[in-house]
């Protein structure tokens, strides 16, 4: 995959759904070298940004560009907040993304084996993956996403449904998949989980684009007073969703 | 009163007793029934699926029409592939009318839109929640329909024995085409319709009795695999 992807550009993003604003004029640029986490309250657009990055949806207004085309390139996956899981075993999950891929024959189980073990789910490979804790459906879609070993991998929080050891484990297998030149970009609203992950935030409140900053920068020195409401757990449910 | 009893009795000793022109004509049900569901499926679910994912010009107009279809009047089917298939028709040359195969035919046009339309409801249902993974995995709606065909088999498998029983179940467009002879093209449905006209009721309540056991057991076998796939694939 020596496709030349990144920077990844998003030139003033809008999105309306039936004339509801779910973002707003938003602009950025990542260049994977961080792990980017998008964060912001409940409905503030961070789903709807990440699927408007990975291509599917398309926006209202502006465009997402991949250095510098407009083309949307195949090395990138994503896990989704709630995962859809072919009603198959939790292998054949892996080896149907590896499949419509173009990846076969010896290769394709063998990836889809290394991606289960990974995430600790070797012994539940023939289990029906619609059967599986919430958890453990989580952590398969990450070895499913990470089979396809994807220049990009946009996480939309990877650990809502995880207790706390899983959550851990979560982390340390994204950290792995980052340090095997998989650049992240992930929302979460968890705020202990993005202190250790990110390289980068970007705060969304109410479909805008706040704040951009280093994690720690934006953790110890927030500049806008809604980041800062955040970080103090004081930010009003009235207005999480934009006018 | 007592007719019906005495019948009834009849027909209970002849389906017991292995009756052989019963259950020959049981049998040939069965079989052309089987052969016009396997052939409505086989055209029904992937058209189904088609309508359901692809967003195509003339989408609407082909919905609208297997929905009409769904409700073609089955002797006018039966007149159609009457005349197409009788001697002076466009297709005479095969000589396939008053055989078994013109009843899969005709059955077949019947319950190809029930097919197509029962799995047009399901695929979209079931895309409504795989478009977005499979899209983000690289997948076409095209090539998204043998992964959902394949996905909601255990929901489609009660299409494929919808289309059976009302295969089954057909009487006027059999009748018309496969003209009722005996030991070549008559069926349950027909054979009841005939033994009722000319009074042999014990022999047409016998095949009734058989129809509907064979309609109840369909059923449960679809609410069986309904409730086991739940259970083991969620
Ligand atoms: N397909 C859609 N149609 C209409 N409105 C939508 C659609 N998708 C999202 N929205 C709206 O856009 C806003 C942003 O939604 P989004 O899912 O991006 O929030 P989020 O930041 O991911 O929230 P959460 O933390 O709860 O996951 C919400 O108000 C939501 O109702
Ligand atoms: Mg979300």
């Amino acid at each position: 995959m020596g496709e030349a992807m990144l920077p990844l550009e998003a030139r003033a993003l809008t999105v309306r759904f039936n004339g509801h604003t779910a973002i707003e004029d938003v602009s950025f640029s990542l260049d994977g070298a961080m792990p980017a986490v998008i964060l912001g309250a409940n409905g503030a657009g961070k789903s709807v940004l990440l699927r408007v990055l990975h291509g599917l949806i398309a926006p209202t207004s502006g465009s997402v560009t991949w250095s510098g085309a407009n083309e949307r390139p195949r090395a990138q996956a994503m896990v989704f907040q709630r995962p859809v899981l072919l009603r198959r075993p939790a292998l054949a999950n892996i080896e149907y993304a590896l499949a419509v891929n173009g990846i076969g024959g010896a290769e394709r189980t063998a990836r889809a084996r290394e991606a289960l073990e990974r995430v600790g789910l070797s012994h539940l490979a023939h289990r029906q993956a619609r059967v599986l804790s919430g958890g453990e459906q989580q952590r398969l879609a990450l070895a499913r996403a990470s089979a396809l070993r994807p220049r990009v991998l946009f996480l939309d929080e990877p650990t809502s449904s995880l207790d706390p050891t899983a959550s851990a484990d979560v982390e340390r297998i994204v950290g792995e998949i980052r340090a095997g030149g998989t650049a992240i970009v992930m929302t979460t609203h968890n705020l202990g989980l993005a202190k250790r992950v990110a390289g980068e935030i970007l705060f969304l409140h109410a479909g805008r684009l706040v704040e951009r900053a280093p994690a720690q920068s934006f953790f110890n020195h927030p500049r806008s007073p809604e980041a800062a409401a955040f970080l103090e757990g004081e930010l009003p449910w009235s207005v999480s969703s934009p006018a | 009163m007592n007719d019906i009893g005495a019948s009834l009795a009849l027909a209970l000793r002849l389906i017991t007793g292995g009756d052989p022109s019963l259950w020959h004509v049981v049998l040939l049900s069965l079989e052309v029934s089987l052969a016009a569901a396997a052939l409505a499926c086989l055209l029904g679910l992937p058209l189904g699926a088609l309508v359901a994912v692809e967003r195509f010009p003339g989408r609407r107009a082909a919905i609208v029409t297997l929905n009409a279809l769904l409700a073609l009047p089955s002797v006018v089917v039966g007149l159609v592939v009457y005349l197409l298939l009788s001697r002076a028709g466009p297709l005479g040359s095969l000589g396939i009318l008053f055989t078994p195969t013109a009843i899969v035919i005709a059955q077949a046009i019947l319950v190809m839109p029930i097919v197509a339309a029962l799995a047009r409801q399901f695929v979209e249902d079931g895309w409504r929640d795989y478009e977005e993974q499979l899209r983000s995995f690289g997948v076409t709606p095209l090539r998204a329909i043998p992964t959902l065909l394949w996905d909601l088999r255990y929901a489609l498998f009660t299409v494929v024995l919808a289309g059976f029983g009302r295969a089954a179940s057909e009487v006027g467009a059999v009748m018309i085409v496969g003209g009722n002879i005996d030991g070549v093209t008559r069926v349950m449905t027909t054979a009841i319709a005939l033994e009722t006209s000319k009074g042999d009721l014990p022999l047409a309540l016998g095949l009734g009795i058989v129809l509907l056991a064979i309609v109840l057991a369909l059923n449960a076998v679809a609410y069986a695999i309904r409730e086991w796939s739940a259970k083991h694939h969620g």
